[in-house]
């Protein structure tokens, strides 16, 4: 547990935080996107180089990209007219304590189940790309169907736009 | 000697470290190293504005700047004289922070994708394994900048010009990873370094670079495109026409952020010919063999200039692509035939060496060039116009 | 093909770009004040006052008849006379502007003052680099702003002045004849008149033979 983990991990706590007490929307959208700064350093930190890059590359060059967009082209970037938090606050609570509780078990389970100091084992960009086109290509091609479906359903959408202004 | 003069700066901060105790000496190499980048990429940047003005001005039939100092070389001194002194406006309803840190954001993103290239031999400040994965991540961090630029700015036009910018960058993003993955491919790593020595080859006096494979000249093609779009030169720069939005998300932008938002364009412009002489040109090293004598810093940085001479060029003679062409022209070309580039690629290496799959190859994507060239960008035939209450 | 409008436009400039360091007409720009464009011949700014031989004052072709004062359309012109008189190119006695100044802030180079001068005083001059920092009186140009010599207007206009030159020389020559015709009758007629007066007494008043006979005064 180094300095740099608790720095790290402060730096993406705050973005969650600031992500949900902001009150304009473009300034959350700004925030969660630090928080996916702090993950991939924190991939990052574990010399996991493939998925800190990826993390970098997908979320924050366009899921926050896309999260904005979201933003901008709904109302959404109007300041709301009343507060950020929402009146079921306490069911709320009470919902994300008990995951955070089975999360919190889980992760505490399988660190006693690995060795103390255990070498991280050299997860290299070719075994990855092995074991995506290997053991695991049945989700990589289902993950592609998804895309494409989602591509799809995209340009439909645009295109009956397009039929109803003509 | 030739080797010492190619190794020159390696050896200069290796003799420079050893002032420094044992245990600050990884940390103080990596510091000079950074320092060195910082030095000259600007000052690159600040040679590559007048050379702009001036080489446009010769295309375009007049003189550049020629005022300042020997033919006009010291007007970047004055630029930045004067974009220092300049008074910071900031308007009276934009979002204070985020119009603060966008150029901010901008400029770290910038400047980290020059970690991983290969300067010279041994030269590359942070060897990594997925050196070109973490360019492009840095490259896709630019777009929160500007995004956060555009609509800080509380304008108008400043938000258009920061979606057209965003929607360009994403829509030519997928080109450009695609033309790199071929590289990947033939490679078998995404280190920089590891791609430069792969074509370090020669076959009699020619070198093994990718862009004399038809895959390659093809790849080459494309993400030079992608590589203009991404970083908004004419014909793509649309987003920053002066005379389509004023200055698009950079409108409120005055003095200093100004001229670290042209920093950060300008050195994007470095980074990413950095990267395209990396994977397609050889990076650093000689076009001939009996020319390895250079040094290879020099080789490298003669071909980053190349690169931006092309770029001026292109500004020199292009007109401006409207939006509209523009993301036509990324999905319906750009896109397929990146794509079937890949197929190529493959084919490429699986057929084996020879003259059979040169020709295969060429004629593949010559036909396909031919043919998506006629389809996919074929010009909708407008007729005359008929208007029905003018007549 | 896609692409082949692109590689043209490139030649053409990459022409452009090479041809601009040995070319004159691939590198139009004139680099002002250190260079400068020669003025066309029938370049016209504003007007000036042309004065034949050295000294200004008493070549002035001007005779303020006030005609281009009256003809300027936003009448920028302002002549004083003079009370005495001086002799012009063919030697009759005329009046001279006592003050003549032009406001070149208004004027608007029309050229009508040099069209309607009947002697060849006025002219439109070709400079240009009259900006002053005086807003008061700096563009108001006097007779003595004005005067420019006659060698001057050959060297702005040359064929113009040639032909004036050529036209001022005949009338002076038709004139100096005319004299010389009027003066050879009057000695006639003094001869005459000396022969025949044995008888009478010498009139005093005879007529005063006119030296320029030519136009009437």
């Amino acid at each position: 547990m180094s300095v740099i983990f608790f720095l790290v991990a402060a730096l993406t706590v705050a973005g969650g935080l600031a992500a949900v007490l902001f009150k304009n929307t473009v300034h959350c959208a700004l925030a969660v996107t630090v928080a996916f700064a702090g993950l991939a350093l924190l991939f990052l930190s574990l010399d996991a180089q493939f998925a800190g890059f990826a993390q970098v590359l997908v979320y924050i060059g366009a899921v926050a990209i896309l999260v904005v967009f979201a933003i901008l082209l709904t109302r959404g970037s109007e300041t709301p007219q009343s507060g950020v938090f929402s009146k079921s606050w306490f069911t709320g609570l009470v919902i994300a304590a008990g995951i955070f509780a089975v999360l919190g078990w889980a992760v505490m389970q399988s660190a006693h189940a690995l060795p103390q100091q255990a070498a991280a084992p050299a997860v290299t960009v070719h075994d990855i790309g092995v074991a995506l086109v290997g053991r695991y290509v049945l989700p990589l091609e289902i993950v592609a169907l998804l895309l494409t479906a989602a591509t799809i359903g995209a340009v439909i959408v645009a295109l009956h736009e397009k039929e109803r202004t003509q | 000697m030739a080797d010492k003069l190619d190794q020159i700066f390696i050896l200069l901060r290796d003799w420079l470290i050893h002032f420094l105790p044992a245990a600050l000496r990884p940390f103080a190499a990596v510091v000079l190293g950074v320092v060195a980048i910082v030095c000259v990429f600007p000052g690159l940047f600040a040679l590559t504005t007048v050379f702009e003005r001036k080489g446009l001005g010769r295309m375009q039939n007049r003189l550049g700047p020629n005022r300042v100092g020997p033919f006009g070389f010291f007007q970047p001194v004055a630029d930045g004289i004067k974009s220092l002194t300049k008074e910071d406006i900031v308007p009276l309803s934009a979002d204070a922070v985020v119009h603060f840190l966008a150029p901010l954001v901008l400029v770290v993103a910038v400047f980290m994708g020059f970690a991983v290239l290969p300067l010279g031999r041994n030269m590359v400040l942070v060897d990594m394994d997925a050196g070109l994965l973490f360019f492009f991540a840095m490259g896709a961090s630019t777009e929160v900048s500007i995004f956060m630029a555009g609509w800080s700015s509380r304008n108008k036009y400043s938000i258009l010009g920061a979606m057209r910018a965003i929607a360009q960058m994403i829509s030519y993003e997928v080109p450009l990873l695609l033309s790199s993955v071929t590289v990947v491919m033939i490679t078998g790593s995404l280190s920089l370094t590891k791609i430069v020595e792969a074509q370090n080859h020669y076959t009699g006096v020619f070198p093994n670079w990718y862009v004399f494979t038809p895959w390659g000249f093809a790849s080459f093609l494309m993400f030079a495109i992608a590589a203009t779009a991404e970083t908004n030169r004419t014909p793509f720069d649309l987003p920053e026409g002066e005379s389509e939005l004023v200055a698009g998300y950079f409108t409120e932008y005055s003095g200093f952020k100004f001229a670290l938002f042209f920093l950060g364009e300008y050195l994007g412009m470095f980074s990413i010919s950095g990267l395209g002489a990396t994977l397609f040109l050889g990076g650093w090293s000689a076009p001939f063999s009996f020319l390895t004598w250079v040094p290879s810093w020099i080789w490298f940085f003669s071909k980053d200039m190349a690169a931006i001479f092309i770029f001026i060029w292109m500004r020199g003679t292009l007109p401006r692509l409207r939006q509209d062409q523009l993301m036509n022209f990324a999905w319906k070309f750009v896109l397929p035939f990146t794509l079937l580039n890949l197929l190529v690629t493959a084919l490429w290496r699986f057929m084996d060496g020879g003259w059979l799959r040169w020709v295969v190859c060429s004629a593949i994507l010559a036909g396909a060039y031919v043919l998506m060239g006629r389809t996919g960008m074929a010009r909708k035939n407008y007729g005359p116009r008929s208007y029905r209450y003018a007549e | 093909m896609l692409g082949e409008g692109i590689v043209k436009g490139m030649l053409e400039t990459a022409k452009n770009f090479a041809g601009s360091f040995v070319s004159e007409e691939r590198l139009t720009t004139v680099e002002y004040p250190e260079q400068r464009v020669p003025t066309a011949e029938n370049a016209r700014v504003f007007p000036f006052l042309v004065y034949d031989g050295p000294d200004w004052e008493a070549g002035l072709r001007c005779v303020a008849c006030q005609i281009c004062e009256k003809e300027c359309p936003p009448k920028c012109i302002y002549i004083e006379k003079s009370k005495d008189k001086k002799p012009d190119y063919v030697g009759k006695p005329q009046i001279y502007p006592a003050r003549f100044d032009i406001d070149i802030s208004v004027c608007m180079s029309c050229q009508i003052c040099v069209e309607v001068c009947p002697f060849e005083a006025i002219k439109m001059n070709t400079e240009f680099e009259l900006a002053t920092d005086d807003r008061f009186g700096g563009l108001l140009l006097d007779r003595r702003q004005l005067a420019e010599s006659n060698e001057y207007y050959h060297r702005i206009h040359p064929t113009e002045a040639a032909e004036v030159d050529a036209r001022l020389a005949e009338e002076k020559a038709k004139a100096e004849a005319k004299a010389k015709a009027a003066a050879e009758a009057a000695a006639a007629k003094a001869a005459a008149a000396a022969a025949a007066p044995k008888a009478e007494a010498p009139k005093p008043g005879a007529p005063k033979s006119d030296p320029s006979g030519a136009e009437g005064d």
